[in-house]
């Protein structure tokens, strides 16, 4: 019972990234059918920039934070936007998925190249011990992953849901002529989204890799995982991308726990296939709708 | 769209005494092959697997072609399918002590059979479903070539893969093995090729261009895009068929996700949609970083730098490119298209 609370905590703290991850993606493929086949290596490549700013500058850490951060989410907020999605949507949807793979290979091999091979240490902002609660030993990492996560993603709710801006977030996300009309300024909802997305995975990149520590190949599963959270709970909403992060997390956990080690990947995998067999609108979700 | 090639060389086919069925695409096949048949010489043990090598990824991508450029799918598991046929011959080869023939439409079925079955459920819904379906069952097939070492030999792979025969005459060499090769993919061009011009492969196209026009002129779009997806991953099983006797040692590591990617960007390199372009493409992709070998790992990233660009000053590849050049030298206008 107690390792099964371990797992299960453990399984939240992954599946809340997961879920950050997810809300990302799904923000951005609403407000401009952009799927992002990089969304992984988004998540990846913030801690490396921050451990690079420190080693370029010689900055404390807040200091390469600060910087590291800020450039991710200018480049792959702002720029990205600009740069790829931009130009490439007048030629339909499928060009763009292709670029953002293209871009995930040059965000992966860059990280690689221009950085390091080998998994590097990131600073934790919370202290590596563990407690016992009820005879399980809990991390306190975990802990502090759930709370920050569930904090950002309840923000991010009431942003949508009880502000002016958010609120014409998720009229551009649903209709854009009919927001357009409404004198809803479309493209800069559309960009709010896409720094959104940067700023969600900076905090997941953050969160995870002084676990996970910082490596070029750290966005393989976690786009993965991002990618299956999304669908399972449903395209249309952040409430979908939550609890779909959630689900495959815990899964995630529980089958590496009790199922076996070198398969623990494809449990949530079977999960995907069984979705779309049975539920392919998600399980949160609603057939032909789009929600923020 | 339909291939480039047929346009511009159509006049000139009439104007030479041949069979109707003939056109540029296919006189350039048949040249491309006398040509490979020969080009071998003095190029040395390396240079000729190099270009042989060029021809298995080229079957890989002629696949992924047909599902991307002509059906418009997205699929990310041309180079797991890849790994399920070089697996399949490597084992029915060695192992089981099948021929290499049978091994080869051993492999196209398998990769055939499970294109199928996972098409069906993925297509079932909608068509970028099948992106993030491919993208799972990918990384099972790593998983599975990785842990199952009683069968795959897990991170040590598989080596002494025996090289075919014909008809007695034994291609082990590197020489008669790669002429071997351009027999073989010429004749997986040439049948996509006929594939392409047939009701099917117009079938193909009318999906990618018009999928609601299509359905309205009584074609079953769910059939024929399954169909499209099916057809293309056999066609990986039959790369995958030829790479394990020409490298004679599979490990799991080139049948990964990021090879499905990189499988993916030589199609649109080479230009989607376009018969020749995977030749095109797998040139970029495999031939040119043998030459830039300095560039090393770089290259990978100027690579998918080239594409992107591609993407957005001419989504149509490198095809559309000596399309538009084609068009310019010989002042035609470009709304052939």
């Amino acid at each position: 019972m107690a390792e099964f609370l371990a797992y299960l905590i453990a399984g939240i703290a992954t599946g809340a990234i997961y879920a950050l991850a997810a809300i990302g993606f799904t923000l951005v493929w609403q407000t401009s059918q952009t799927i992002n086949f990089a969304q992984g290596e988004f998540v990846m490549l913030p801690a490396v920039l921050v451990l690079l700013a420190i080693k370029l500058f010689g900055a404390p850490i807040w200091l390469g934070a600060l910087i590291g951060i800020a450039a991710f989410i200018l480049i792959f907020g702002v720029g990205f936007k600009l740069t790829v999605v931009d130009p490439m949507i007048r030629h339909g949807v499928l060009p763009l998925a292709i670029a953002t793979m293209a871009l995930s290979i040059i965000m992966k091999e860059g990280a690689k190249d221009g950085f390091s091979a080998e998994a590097q240490k990131f600073p934790s902002f919370v202290p590596t011990e563990t407690i016992s609660v009820f005879g399980a030993a809990i991390s306190l990492q975990h802990v502090a992953i759930i709370a920050v996560a569930f904090g950002v993603i309840g923000l991010l709710q009431w942003f949508v849901g009880g502000t002016r801006l958010g609120r014409q977030m998720q009229a551009t996300a649903q209709n854009p002529t009919v927001a357009r009309i409404l004198g809803i300024p479309v493209e800069r909802m559309v960009l709010l989204t896409f720094v959104i997305n940067a700023a969600l995975a900076v905090v997941a990149s953050v969160l995870i890799s002084p676990i996970y520590l910082a490596k070029f190949s750290n966005g393989e599963v976690i786009g993965l995982f991002a990618f299956i959270a999304a669908i399972v709970g449903g395209f249309n909403q952040v409430r979908g991308a939550l609890v779909g992060g959630l689900i495959v997390g815990i899964v995630d956990s529980m089958a590496a726990a009790y199922i076996s080690t070198s398969y623990r990947l494809a449990v949530p995998l079977v999960l995907l296939v069984i979705v779309i067999l049975v539920k392919p609108e998600g399980l949160m979700g609603r057939k032909e709708e789009r929600r923020v | 769209m339909t291939a480039p090639a047929t346009h511009s060389a159509a006049p000139a086919a009439r104007r030479l005494p041949l069979p109707g069925f003939v056109d540029g695409t296919l006189l350039t096949l048949v040249a491309a092959a006398v040509i490979l048949w020969f080009a071998p010489s003095g190029m040395g043990r390396y240079g000729t697997y190099v270009l042989s090598l060029w021809l298995v990824m080229s079957v890989a991508v002629m696949g992924l072609n047909l599902t991307l450029g002509y059906a418009g799918l997205k699929s990310l598991a041309q180079a797991a399918f890849m790994g399920i046929g070089a697996y399949a011959t490597a084992l029915l080869t060695s192992k089981v002590g099948l021929n290499w023939y049978a091994s080869f439409a051993v492999s196209g079925l398998i990769t055939f059979a499970v294109g199928l079955v996972l098409g069906f459920p993925a297509l079932r819904v909608k068509a970028h479903y099948l992106a993030f379906v491919t993208l799972a069952f990918s990384t099972l097939i790593w998983l599975v070539l990785r842990n199952e070492q009683w069968l795959t030999g897990g991170v040590f792979g598989l080596s002494n893969i025996p090289r075919p025969s014909f008809f007695g005459l034994k291609l082990d060499g590197a020489l008669a093995f790669h002429r071997f090769v351009v027999v073989v993919t010429f004749l997986l061009a040439v049948v996509l090729w006929w594939m392409i011009r047939s009701p099917w492969g117009r079938a193909f196209t009318a999906l990618r261009e018009n999928p609601i026009r299509a359905a309205s002129l009584g074609i079953d779009t769910r059939m024929y895009t399954l169909l499209a997806f099916a057809i293309g991953s056999a066609y990986a099983g039959f790369a995958g068929a030829l790479y394990a006797p020409l490298v004679e040692f599979i490990d799991p590591s080139p049948f990964s996700l990021s090879q499905s990617f990189f499988l993916l960007l030589m199609v649109v390199a080479g230009g989607a949609g376009y018969l020749l372009g995977p030749f095109i493409g797998a040139l970029l992709g495999v031939v040119l970083p043998e030459w830039l070998r300095f560039a090393g790992s770089l290259y990978l990233i100027i690579f998918a730098g080239i594409v992107m660009l591609l993407l957005i000053a001419c989504p149509q590849g490198m095809s559309g490119l000596l399309e538009r050049g084609w068009a310019k030298l010989t002042g035609k206008k470009e709304g052939a298209r």
